[in-house]
């Protein structure tokens, strides 16, 4: 081993800028703590990786392909879609693009259509990351002729073979993703990083909400917050609560009323605060708040 | 006798890593890369089967090298070339073409000379190769 300059994480640090990425994550994801742990694991091997190449100590190259599980609305699909950037940041995607598909763009619907199919898929993600939302879908347990397991072979092929061209992210909910898994060993042992996403705290929720109206320009009086913090309380014991989207949607129905509450009085004098601001009847008026459970859909 | 047509064709042949770098060249145009094989080495004949489909919507030459790798596994004793077809208005034609695989023996062409009229004299070529049919040229 010839005698070397030592080299500072400093300098690798900067060169990368880890730092700045990992900074800017922290700003725009609310929570997703597990998942932010991992991308900076993941930083780190790389700076290692760079370190130990430029010592001359040769190593593999790291396998990135993902699973993403958890409930629906915790952000899966817009960490994948965020990862494919950082993962080109990070010198480990050469173009850092994203395809996103599901078992329709993989599986074809005759003999002899799925193997063309799915390679075409895989040519189009090459050099960047291919994102399988709801994975399971892709092998049918119920009928064993379904064309799913002819893409699931092309596809883990694929990923061990060329891991450096692509990378391979899969997501679902957690207790569908495991029995996937449990019908197809060979796809969970491919997957290096099996990633959880939990389920946002109360002050979770409202951070994001308060981040999505300020994007929208909206926010909300001191009192709307309160009650929205109520909001959120109860809705999480509803039914079909599906965190972010929930959230998301739950604002959605509120600038609905609040439009219609300022269309109701049409001589009023209008400041920008009066449009931008949210108010509590405004929230208040949700079906979450009515006394009766609402009726069975 | 070396077939010469095409881009880099009196370059010596490329390497796979040459390869890719022009492919992505390529891509990076917004072309679409195909790849095209054949065992009649005539220079007349431009049209060549095609390997596949064109490849459009393509990032990365990776995607290219694969299909090109496959089709070497089953064409490896023939011509392959890699063309590249920019799409946008006005063009609508192919941009490059360059031969990335050759058979290892290539016997060349012959001259024939044809007495016509009034002591005329009409040259033609034909491939050595092109005496036998279509498959069984070049050992494959």
């Amino acid at each position: 081993m010839p005698a070397e300059p030592p080299i500072t994480l400093r300098s690798e640090l900067d060169q990368v800028g880890v730092d700045t990425m990992l900074a800017e994550l922290d700003r725009e994801l609310i929570g997703l703590v597990p998942v932010k742990t991992r991308i900076r694991e993941i930083a780190s091997l790389l700076l290692i990786e760079r370190v130990r190449k430029k010592m001359g100590l040769s190593g593999a190259f790291p396998t990135l392909h993902m699973c993403f599980t958890g409930n629906p609305g915790t952000g899966k699909t817009s960490v994948a879609l965020r990862m494919a950037g950082i993962l080109h940041r990070l010198g480990l995607s050469r173009r850092g693009h994203l395809v996103s598909v599901t078992r329709d763009d993989l599986v074809g619907q005759y003999i002899g259509h799925t193997a063309p199919k799915t390679k075409e898929i895989l040519k189009k993600a090459m050099g960047g990351v291919l994102f399988i939302d709801e994975a399971y879908y892709l092998y049918r347990a119920e009928n064993e002729r379904d064309y799913g397991q002819e893409a699931i072979e092309i596809l883990l092929q694929v990923m061990e073979q060329q891991r450096d061209d692509l990378v391979v992210i899969l997501a679902g909910y957690g207790d569908r993703m495991d029995k996937f898994f449990d019908s197809n060993p060979g796809f969970r042992s491919r997957i290096a990083h099996h990633i959880d996403f939990p389920d946002y705290q109360d002050e979770e929720l409202l951070a994001m909400a308060e981040l999505m109206l300020r994007e929208q320009n909206y926010h909300f009086t001191a009192d709307a917050r309160a009650a929205f913090v109520r909001y959120i309380a109860l809705r999480r014991t509803q039914p079909r609560f599906s965190n972010a989207r929930s959230i998301r949607n739950a604002l959605d129905r509120i600038r609905l009323r609040q439009a219609n509450r300022l269309v109701k009085d049409p001589d009023r004098l209008l400041t920008p605060e009066d449009i931008m601001s949210i108010d509590t009847p405004d929230i208040l008026a949700s079906r979450v708040f009515a006394p009766a459970p609402p009726p069975a859909p | 006798m070396r077939i010469t047509q095409g881009c880099f064709s009196f370059l010596p042949d490329l390497t796979d890593a040459q390869i890719g770098k022009q492919i992505q060249y390529c891509l990076d145009q917004g072309w679409a890369v195909n790849i095209e094989f054949t065992d009649d080495p005539h220079p007349r004949n431009t049209f060549w089967e095609m390997w596949g489909l064109p490849m459009f919507d393509l990032a990365d030459s990776a995607a290219v090298m694969l299909e090109l790798g496959q089709c070497r596994r089953t064409y490896g004793e023939r011509y392959i070339r890699l063309s590249a077809f920019d799409s946008s208005h006005g063009w609508e034609s192919v941009k490059i073409s360059f031969i990335v695989n050759r058979p290892k023996q290539e016997p060349g062409f012959r001259l024939e000379r044809q007495e016509a009229d009034s002591r005329n004299i009409r040259y033609t070529t034909s491939a050595y190769v092109a005496d036998r049919p279509e498959g069984e040229r070049y050992g494959g």
